[in-house]
């Protein structure tokens, strides 16, 4: 479930063209958008405090093979959260080798290759010290 | 007598239609689209998360957008939008150690493991107009290392630490006080003063910062690390019971190394101030971090000398929102008030003739 919320929309959406529901799908909570406030700590393991509040939707469904699934997931993307859960359901069903392989396994790829290029720029920022020798040894 | 006055109702619809207009700019020019506002615009879109107290990008665009650039306006509207949302828990604590980092730099120390990563950064440019930025730019692709950074990188502060040359980062167990469920009371806590500074004014802050650098309540600061970059967030709601990762947003810490405290049973030691704000925001970060400091006046037994250690009225004057609103009532109509301060001033008037 990871995965899927650390995915992108734009990641995650080419990627479900050949999922196949069980029907009837029953949303026990359709996707409802709120906030979760989030809290921190004055450095590591500091004092917690709460910093401010992000935007969060919410959802519960029932595939026609039996299994709730939900999810949680930061923004106000409902179709992500629609998804999410509806795979979350999936993964415990019959289907879950056929998610696994057609959908987390490319995704984590994809993800893997995003957070690498991301940090790939980033060390390419990292400074070089050197040392200018003055005068006679 | 009270006479109450109508009216105005089609001046004001009329007034709101220029305003749409104004909005739009000129119609020849292309319509800003919310994903320019965020990708392009980001730190503003940082700023009005930041002091609108919502992280949601989109909807601080929207609200930029819909402000015509003014950013009180939009953190003011960001505000507001969020008195709609139903809250749904509270996130386990951010952790910074699991941050990926784009941008980690220390002040305090050269060498440090994991290095000085400088990031999407101003800092070294020559702050000279780019005139090549008036026509549109080809994409920059920035370089890549073949090595990424590492996954986890140690904090600085902890390096102190581990010799004890810093006072502890530690928590008293007590819960964190939320000023949005309970109002602020004085004398405040630690974790009440951060969550206000975390959504006050930057430049009301900066200037409270300032003026501590100036010597209005000097705590002699060393930036020990900055870092940006993405932190997980977790949630744990109650009718799952266990823990799940729900995102990832953008952060900016800051770690401040201060004036060093001792007693008669703890030796001499480094104190600490802490800032962290949504999305890239490092003077804020700064500022809050060199507040926060001041702010522990009394834990350190220090003198207060400067307004940047008045918690009372950093506090009550650093929210926008509040300062706005209070100051822009002053424009709505005073009709009444101001007859009654009129008719007073022509009484003693009359009163100092006779």
């Amino acid at each position: 479930m990871g995965l899927i919320a650390r995915a992108k929309w734009s990641e995650l959406a080419p990627l479900l063209d050949e999922l196949e529901i069980p029907a009837p799908v029953e949303w026990l909570r359709p996707p409802e958008m709120g906030m979760v406030m989030l809290k921190a700590r004055a450095g590591d393991g500091g004092k917690a405090f709460h910093m401010g509040e992000a935007t969060v939707t919410r959802c519960v469904v029932r595939i026609g093979s039996g299994e709730t699934g939900f999810s949680y997931l930061l923004g106000r993307n409902a179709d992500h959260a629609r998804f999410a859960a509806l795979l979350d359901a999936l993964l415990q069903s019959a289907h879950k080798e056929f998610v696994q392989a057609k959908v987390l396994s490319p995704l984590s790829g994809l993800i893997a290759e995003r957070e690498l290029m991301q940090s790939r720029k980033a060390a390419a920022t990292k400074v070089d010290f050197f040392t200018l020798v003055r005068g006679e040894g | 007598m009270y006479v109450a006055v109508k009216g105005g109702e089609k001046a004001i619809d009329a007034a709101h239609e220029y305003l749409a207009e104004k909005r739009r700019g000129d119609a020849a020019s292309p319509e800003l689209s919310i994903a320019q506002i965020d990708g392009q615009l980001a730190l503003a879109v940082d700023r009005v998360m930041a002091e609108g107290s919502l992280y949601d990008r989109e909807l601080a665009a929207l609200a930029i957008k819909q402000a015509r650039g003014d950013l009180i306006e939009a953190i003011f509207l960001l505000r507001a939008h969020r008195t709609t949302l139903a809250r749904f828990g509270t996130s386990l604590p951010l952790n910074m150690n699991a941050m990926r980092i784009s941008r980690r730099i220390s002040a305090a120390f050269k060498d440090i493991p994991g290095g000085q990563v400088l990031g999407p950064t101003f800092d070294y440019t020559h702050r000279l107009l780019d005139s090549s930025l008036l026509a549109d730019q080809e994409p920059v692709r920035a370089a890549s290392a073949d090595v990424p950074l590492a996954a986890s990188i140690p904090r600085v502060l902890e390096l102190l630490g581990q010799e004890g040359l810093i006072e502890p980062a530690a928590d008293d167990g007590q819960p964190a006080g939320d000023i949005t469920e309970e109002p602020l009371d004085f004398p405040s806590t630690r974790d009440r003063r951060l969550q206000v500074l975390a959504r006050g004014d930057e430049g009301f802050l900066l200037s409270l910062a300032y003026s501590t650098q100036r010597g209005y309540g000097r705590n002699h600061p060393f930036v020990g690390e900055i870092r940006f970059g993405c932190v997980p967030v977790s949630i744990c709601p109650e009718e799952l019971g266990f823990e799940i990762y729900i995102g990832e947003i953008e952060v900016t810490e800051c770690e401040m190394i201060n004036q060093f405290h001792g007693t008669a049973d703890v030796p001499p030691q480094f104190t600490r101030g802490y800032g962290l704000v949504f999305g890239q925001l490092e003077r804020k970060a700064m500022s809050m971090a060199l507040v926060d400091r001041a702010l522990r006046v009394a834990e350190f037994a220090e003198d207060q000398i400067g307004p940047a250690q008045d918690e009372e009225f950093v506090l009550s004057h650093c929210d926008n929102v509040q300062a706005t609103g209070f100051v822009e009532h002053l424009k709505l109509p005073h009709y009444v008030d101001f007859q009654a301060e009129l008719a007073l001033l022509r009484t003693l008037r009359k009163e100092r003739e006779t």
